[in-house]
């Protein structure tokens, strides 16, 4: 026997999930400017390299952080035995603050309400496990981060339930679709538990409204549900609007100390707004202490990394680089974005306009063979192995509508994105001419058919003539 | 409706058990040597706090093993980026050299089988996510080690049944016990998909000898499930017998075992002691099992900065060996004093040549014979003696009367100061047993009654089945 867990066996993880074999690829052919330049350029992966040099000069400046040192002393034994699952208070002082300043200071964060995680990846999770019982369900926008599939699902036995969202009004959360997912949530037997928005929103690119904001407020008050607002971009928003968090928009309805105000939780971590996947720093921001308590204590499965908790906290408490960091930082987040969109609409290729993020939602669907998903892989696959470009297909992301893809700019230099740029105008424009000359052929084999009789022979020939182009 | 899930508003944390009261008590009034001479002194906490000077004088001289100064900067974005589950490369060869040199070489570990976790804490719950479904059952040898309830058990819906050991063989894990929790846990209509050892164990300190392996592999491999082996407190085996591990003892030619159902939980907490930095490594012979808890550790991946730190020092040879060494060295001397110690004033503890504790026996101090006697006597201990230290029955010990002993989690200021603490309750203790008139006998007995202690004083002694003294007065009298 020897059997593993059911969790083991099953494709619950969902890296079967063509998110993840894309990346695949590209392990198989990466590009490399020198020793692989007709490699696969990464662009499914949404990272943000363009701000390296300003921690790196930071850290130049901050001996002490770095060496393990405070005020010149060492406190290396002090960070190796520190494993309290509290944190450390001078860390999530300095995170609160920070999170406050990339909502332009019009909302404070208390540091007992927030517990620190092993990255967004682990928050997620963790909170599924704190709101839900298994067979319980969260709904979620499409479309939605493909990881979700295992973090709020895998081990948890929770199920996501879509709120459907279309290209007819720029993908905003609409009262109906909302109803629409919570009564298919009901006709399946779940019971909904919450809902779960990534604002700035990971694939799109776009911050919620107000609007949906309120939106999404009236509904879990409603319902009286969870709102869970992952909110791992917030700083990455490089142009208006500006960001509004679910907490500014619950101060500004005076709903602060009601019950709804105990039901939205913040997941956060500095993966994407300081480039920093690999230190795992997450973070659940709750207004409720039992959540709080109960996160706190499963945080012990997955804890930050004392070593990174001084490093962080001494670079986030430094007021004077955060300001820096976040305005340039936006700065060069939003020119490579117009470089993005620039270089698609060289290939006549438009996408959602968006002002957050690493990443473009781009519309390809008219270079899709048909209206359907199938269409999509295939050009995926064709976009992925002969154009060697690394994209996310929308149906990876759950987009009811094929055609879609994410398109990550901050993750290369910018001589690689103009090659990218490069190579899928070529593609597009080989595309065109095929079918330029598919539609010629089209048109000529209309003309012969009413003379076949007398040019039958003649005709063939020309059909061979113009395959072997 | 909108109310927390059953896990969250539960017990299954376990933090309510008093494993954890000491440790509050502790916190609310912690010793300190100038500002709070009379706090509690932490005697709870498996910590190895011995071998800091050593490993700092190393970091000194290698800057470049933080990606964050000046001399390792240049890895810095490198590092920064790097999420892969895989964990790196040099972190993976490094922690497999490591753990084979704790074990003298005598095995080899393959880094492609080294998995990270948030820990062992990380790597206890993975494992138990892949191997069991909630309402299966893990056979676990009492005593054992609190945070197991929470581990194993919390968010799996996994279950553990104890194997009793009793002291009358030295906690020995017998196959007789094995067989009586497996029929239990069948007659509870639960289904046993595997066993977990700690080795060397906690709270024990005891380290399992070839014959018992033996039989629990014997015994995994006739009823198919699967053996996990938490060694986390492999390096601190500080005296003879020497540490035999699990990965040993598969490779023996007289032992029949399906590879697949072997799996280790490691981590530095305890061996280097750095708990802070989170690193735990599921180690398992079974590829779907290290496909599968590598997913997972997308759940706790160790911090990269970590890795490289790890990585830098580990792959250092000199040093480890080094390390090695001089770790043992200092709790052989610490465990030696303690226990000398204690035996000074009439107090036993289980035979011990590992872990960062002593399993002591203060049956004889109990009112009677049951567990209410045991928490009273714990609390005299938190709130007179102003000692934390953690009661047998938070370790589901079978019988009461004894109690976890940190020993390695202070300097040597402190150990003295709790020594002393120790021998003035026991002083007091003994003569409440005594009637007054005998008293002016008991101080002249006392001087020559502590000499022959010392002589007699060795390790094998203070073993549970040797004749411990009541009192100075009946050592005396014999």
């Amino acid at each position: 026997m020897g059997l593993l867990s059911r969790k083991a066996t099953c494709n619950s993880h969902g890296q079967d999930s063509s998110y993840f074999l894309g990346w695949q690829e590209y392990e198989k052919n990466p590009y490399d400017e020198v020793k692989n330049p007709r490699g696969i350029i990464q662009m499914g992966l949404a990272e943000n390299q363009l701000s390296f040099d300003l921690l790196e000069s930071w850290l130049a400046k901050n001996p002490d952080a770095a060496g393990f040192k405070r005020d010149g002393q060492s406190i290396f034994k002090e960070l190796a035995l520190f494993q309290d699952y509290h944190g450390l208070p001078a860390f999530k002082k300095a995170l609160v603050d920070f999170m406050a300043e990339i909502r332009g200071n019009k909302v404070t964060f208390d540091p007992n309400n927030i517990v620190l995680t092993a990255g967004a990846t682990s928050a997620n999770e963790t909170l599924m496990f704190c709101l839900a019982e298994q067979g319980d369900a969260f709904l979620l926008p499409t479309p939605y981060y493909p990881g979700f599939d295992r973090d709020l699902k895998w081990r948890t036995g929770v199920e996501i339930v879509p709120i459907e969202c279309t290209s007819s009004n720029r993908f905003q959360i609409t009262a109906s679709a909302l109803e629409e997912a919570y009564e298919q949530a009901q006709r399946k037997n779940l019971r909904v538990k919450g809902v779960l928005v990534t604002n700035p929103s990971n694939p799109l690119g776009t911050t919620m409204t107000r609007d949906e904001l309120d939106l999404l407020v009236n509904f879990i008050t409603d319902k009286e549900i969870h709102l869970i607002s992952d909110e791992i971009y917030s700083g990455t928003v490089f142009s208006s609007p500006a960001f509004v968090s679910i907490v500014e928009v619950l101060k500004d309805r005076n709903l602060e100390n009601t019950q709804v105000w105990e039901r939205v939780h913040i997941v956060y971590s500095l993966s994407k707004d300081l480039g920093l996947p690999g230190f795992r720093v997450g973070a659940i921001y709750s207004n409720d202490p039992i959540v709080v308590a109960a996160a706190t204590k499963m945080s012990s499965f997955g804890l930050v990394s004392s070593q990174t908790q001084y490093l962080l906290s001494a670079m986030l408490s430094d007021k004077k680089f955060t300001k820096e960091y976040i305005a340039k930082n936006h700065k060069r987040l939003r020119k490579r974005q117009s470089k993005l969109v620039a270089g698609l609409e060289k290939a006549d290729i438009g996408c959602l306009e968006s002002n957050a993020g690493l990443f473009c939602w781009v519309d390809m669907r008219h270079l899709l063979s048909s209206d359907t998903f199938e269409a999509e892989m295939e050009l995926w696959k064709k976009i992925v192995y002969d154009v060697k470009l690394n994209i996310s297909p929308g149906s990876s992301c759950h987009c009811s509508e094929p055609g879609w893809f994410r398109v990550c700019f901050a993750n290369m230099s910018e001589d690689t994105l103009t090659l990218a740029m490069q190579r899928l105008k070529s593609f597009v424009g080989s595309i065109a001419s095929k079918d330029r000359s598919h539609q010629e052929l089209k048109n000529s084999r209309r003309k012969f058919r009413t003379k076949w009789v007398f040019r039958l022979s003649f005709q063939s020939f020309h059909d061979r003539e113009q395959d072997e182009r | 409706m909108a109310a927390m899930s059953k896990i969250a508003t539960g017990n299954g944390h376990g933090e309510n058990s008093p494993y954890f009261d000491g440790w509050k008590a502790y916190e609310t009034d912690p010793f300190h040597p100038i500002d709070r001479p009379d706090g509690v002194i932490q005697m709870g906490l498996a910590e190895n706090q011995l071998c800091f000077d050593f490993i700092k004088k190393w970091l000194i001289k290698h800057p470049e093993a933080s990606v964050c100064t000046a001399q390792g900067v240049n890895r810095f974005k490198e590092m920064a980026l790097f999420q892969d589950y895989h964990g790196m490369p040099e972190f993976r060869r490094a922690v497999a050299k490591f753990m084979g040199k704790v074990r003298g070489d005598r095995v080899k570990f393959d880094p492609d089988r080294i998995v990270m976790s948030g820990g062992a804490t990380g790597a206890h719950e993975t494992v138990a996510f892949c191997l069991a479904d909630p309402g299966e059952a893990f056979l676990v040898p009492t005593p054992y080690y609190p945070g197991f309830d929470r581990d194993l058990k919390w968010r799996t819906g996994v279950e553990l049944v104890p194997v009793h050991c009793e002291s009358s063989n030295n906690f020995k894990i017998t196959r007789d016990a094995l067989e009586a929790a497996y029929v239990k846990a069948q007659e509870a209509n639960l289904r046993v998909k595997g066993l977990l050892i700690t080795n060397p164990s906690n709270p024990l300190g005891t380290i399992l000898d070839r014959d018992t392996l033996k039989n629990v592999v014997g015994f995994i491999n006739e009823k198919n499930i699967h053996l996990i082996g938490d060694e986390i407190y492999a390096a601190t085996v500080f005296m003879e017998p020497e540490f035999v591990s699990i990965s040993e003892i598969i490779e023996e030619d007289d032992v029949e075992c399906n590879r697949d159902l072997i799996h280790i939980v490691y981590s530095l907490s305890k061996d280097m002691g750095f708990p802070g930095f989170r690193v735990g490594i599921v180690y398992s012979y079974n590829d779907a099992v290290v496909s599968c808890a590598r997913k997972m550790s997308s759940f706790g991946l160790v911090s990269s900065q970590t890795q490289h730190l790890i990585a830098s020092m580990l792959s250092d040879d000199d040093f480890v060996d080094d390390f090695i060494a001089e770790s043992k060295n200092l709790l052989f001397k610490r465990h030696k004093y303690f226990t000398r110690s204690l035996s000074q004033v009439g107090i036993g503890s289980l035979k011990s040549n590992a872990g960062l504790f002593i399993w002591m026996d203060l049956r004889k101090l109990l009112r009677e014979k049951t567990f209410e006697a045991e928490m009273e006597l714990w609390r005299v201990i938190i709130n007179e003696v102003k000692l934390n230290v953690s009661p047998g029955s938070s370790f589901h010990c079978h019988e009461p009367g004894w109690f976890r002993v940190c020993f390695a989690n202070m300097d040597d200021n402190t150990m003295a100061v709790a020594l002393s603490r120790i021998r003035t309750f026991m002083l007091k203790n003994n003569e409440a047993m005594v009637p007054p008139r005998k008293l002016c006998r008991l101080s002249s007995l006392k001087l020559s009654l502590s000499r022959r202690m010392d002589d007699l004083m060795s390790p094998s002694i203070l073993s549970p089945h040797s004749p411990l003294p009541q009192s100075p007065l009946v050592r005396a009298r014999n």
